[in-house]
């Protein structure tokens, strides 16, 4: 027997599918802007270990020589990048759902848990509400990842006229260094995430699109008390029935798998 | 037959759907939508690189990117004041080598020694100075932070006339009162364009020293722009010709594709 449970809103998949181009090509014509200047490594003493970034890199994608492409892109995606964020944050905000993706006290204990049950070092499996707590911690990480990108972006953008803001983050070269900073964090953020959608399955990267996960529940009278689970309480807002011209009863023993969904109103 | 008939029941209403009918359907509208997005997103981007890349003061970029750099300006331009006036540093900050950079307008059939600007006014009349005319006027020590568009900058020292006080001492008010100053290199190659605010700022100055010495030929001597709110690549050096003008004048970078404002 299978159930629909509601997890995405519609408006979050929106927010999600939307930022998705969108912060890639902010981080495309950064690239390009960074090139003109590209200073950034990491080492210690004379010892780079990685430079920011190899001739071979900028080749394969085209970089070199398109500062100028890079700023127009940059100056003109940031205003989608901005209001895509900033509805999304105000409909977390406004809708409850910050409740389901702000950190909470056990959080930081069993986001451990979450990383050792995913490196395959204990099986037991951590408590997954609609996001389990690392995902809490990363999915809340990745909004001030994006107030600091918008911030600092301003400050690079009008240093003079917005100059308490580059004070703030430690001067004009530490605030460029931020704002690169944060969109390397972006790109490893974006690896781990295709990594853990490819094992989380299809059914959860379906949710991200349809908005509802398929969960099996067997044949029993659904519960009567509310889910320890929030959110699976609420099964599909419409009401779905079966049409048949079978007697309702004789329906539900033949068809195991096209059981009438129970309203949740 | 059953799986045609699972396709048409497709179309009724969700109330009349099985679990797993709702799930197919569902996901196929979903993903559809999601696809349609991702089509509409790549249309776009060929829309935009295929729009006009017209050269002239408006060009370097296609149109529709050109048109929201100018929308930018004016929404950021409402913050510029001359009340935010760019970070000055102590002169142990100085850096010791300034680096030059870019020699458009700085061609070698130059004689310094003959050099005068041109001050084309409003009345068509031209005023031509010497730098000794220019000394004469109170000198403007400045200290900042100056901003390269590649993204380096430098804390370097710069002395010479506050602009503002440049037009007072010679009575170019009504001048001063038009949208946009002009600046030319004496061989016309590097031009750029300066709104006047900007212009009128009070750390703007027209420059003839670099660390307390006459500047050098490659910062341009004998006089350079230096406009703290803007990046370097409007800080003109080898001022030739200045002039003032209600449209934008030509510049040499926004042509290439740059933001005419530049503004920081």
């Amino acid at each position: 027997m299978k159930k629909i449970v509601k997890k995405h809103p519609l408006a979050i998949r929106w927010f999600h599918w939307i930022n998705f181009p969108v912060l890639g090509v902010m981080i495309w014509s950064g690239l390009l802007i960074y090139w003109a200047n590209d200073v950034y490594k990491v080492g210690f003493g004379d010892k780079t270990l990685v430079k920011f970034f190899p001739q071979s890199f900028y080749d394969i994608f085209h970089i070199p020589f398109r500062l100028a492409e890079g700023m127009a892109y940059h100056f003109v995606f940031m205003w989608l990048f901005f209001f895509n964020g900033i509805l999304y944050v105000l409909y977390t905000i406004f809708s409850g759902e910050w409740r389901y993706l702000l950190p909470n006290k056990r959080s930081w204990r069993e986001a451990w848990l979450v990383l050792l049950h995913d490196l395959h070092i204990r099986k037991t499996k951590p408590p997954q509400d609609k996001y389990n707590a690392a995902q809490r911690i990363a999915y809340s990480a990745i909004i001030i990842m994006g107030i600091g990108s918008i911030l600092t972006g301003l400050g690079i953008y009008k240093p003079i006229q917005l100059g308490w803001l580059i004070a703030i983050f430690g001067g004009y070269k530490m605030t460029r260094i931020i704002h690169f900073a944060l969109t390397i964090g972006y790109v490893l953020f974006f690896l781990i995430h295709i990594i853990q959608v490819i094992f989380a399955g299809w059914n959860n990267f379906r949710a991200m699109v349809t908005g509802f996960e398929v969960v099996k529940i067997k044949e029993e009278p659904l519960p009567l008390e509310p889910s320890p689970m929030p959110i699976a309480v609420e099964v599909s807002a419409t009401p779905i029935s079966v049409e048949t011209s079978d007697a309702e009863d004789g329906r539900k023993q033949n068809d195991e798998d096209s059981v009438e969904v129970p309203e949740s109103q | 037959m059953i799986m045609a008939n699972f396709v048409s029941n497709l179309f009724r209403s969700n109330k009349k759907l099985t679990v797993d009918e709702f799930i197919v359907k569902k996901t196929i509208v979903s993903f559809f939508f999601l696809f349609v997005f991702f089509g509409a997103c790549i249309w776009s981007w060929k829309w935009i690189r295929h729009q006009p890349v017209d050269p002239g003061i408006r060009g370097g970029v296609q149109r529709p990117l050109r048109n929201v750099l100018n929308t930018n300006e004016a929404i950021f331009s409402k913050i510029l004041s001359n009340h935010h006036l760019a970070k000055t540093y102590p002169a142990s900050e100085v850096v010791k080598n300034v680096r030059p950079n870019g020699n458009i307008g700085m061609g070698n059939d130059f004689d310094p020694a003959n050099w005068k600007m041109y001050v084309i006014k409003k009345s068509g009349d031209t005023l031509t100075l010497t730098l000794d005319d220019l000394k004469k006027l109170p000198k403007t020590d400045i200290i900042f932070n100056f901003k390269c568009i590649e993204g380096w900058n430098q804390v370097t020292r710069w002395a010479g006339v506050r602009f503002s006080d440049f037009i007072k001492a010679y009575g170019l008010n009504e001048e001063a009162s038009m949208k946009y100053l002009g600046l030319m290199t004496p061989d016309e190659a590097y031009y750029v364009g300066i709104d006047m605010a900007s212009a009128l700022h009070p750390q703007t100055i027209l420059c003839y020293e670099l660390n307390g010495q006459p500047l050098p030929i490659k910062e341009g001597f004998p006089l350079r722009l230096i406009i703290p709110v803007k990046y370097g690549i409007k800080h003109l050096k080898r001022i030739g010709t200045m002039y003032f003008a209600n449209n934008r004048p030509p510049d040499y970078w926004a042509e290439r594709g740059y933001d005419y404002y530049s503004g920081l």
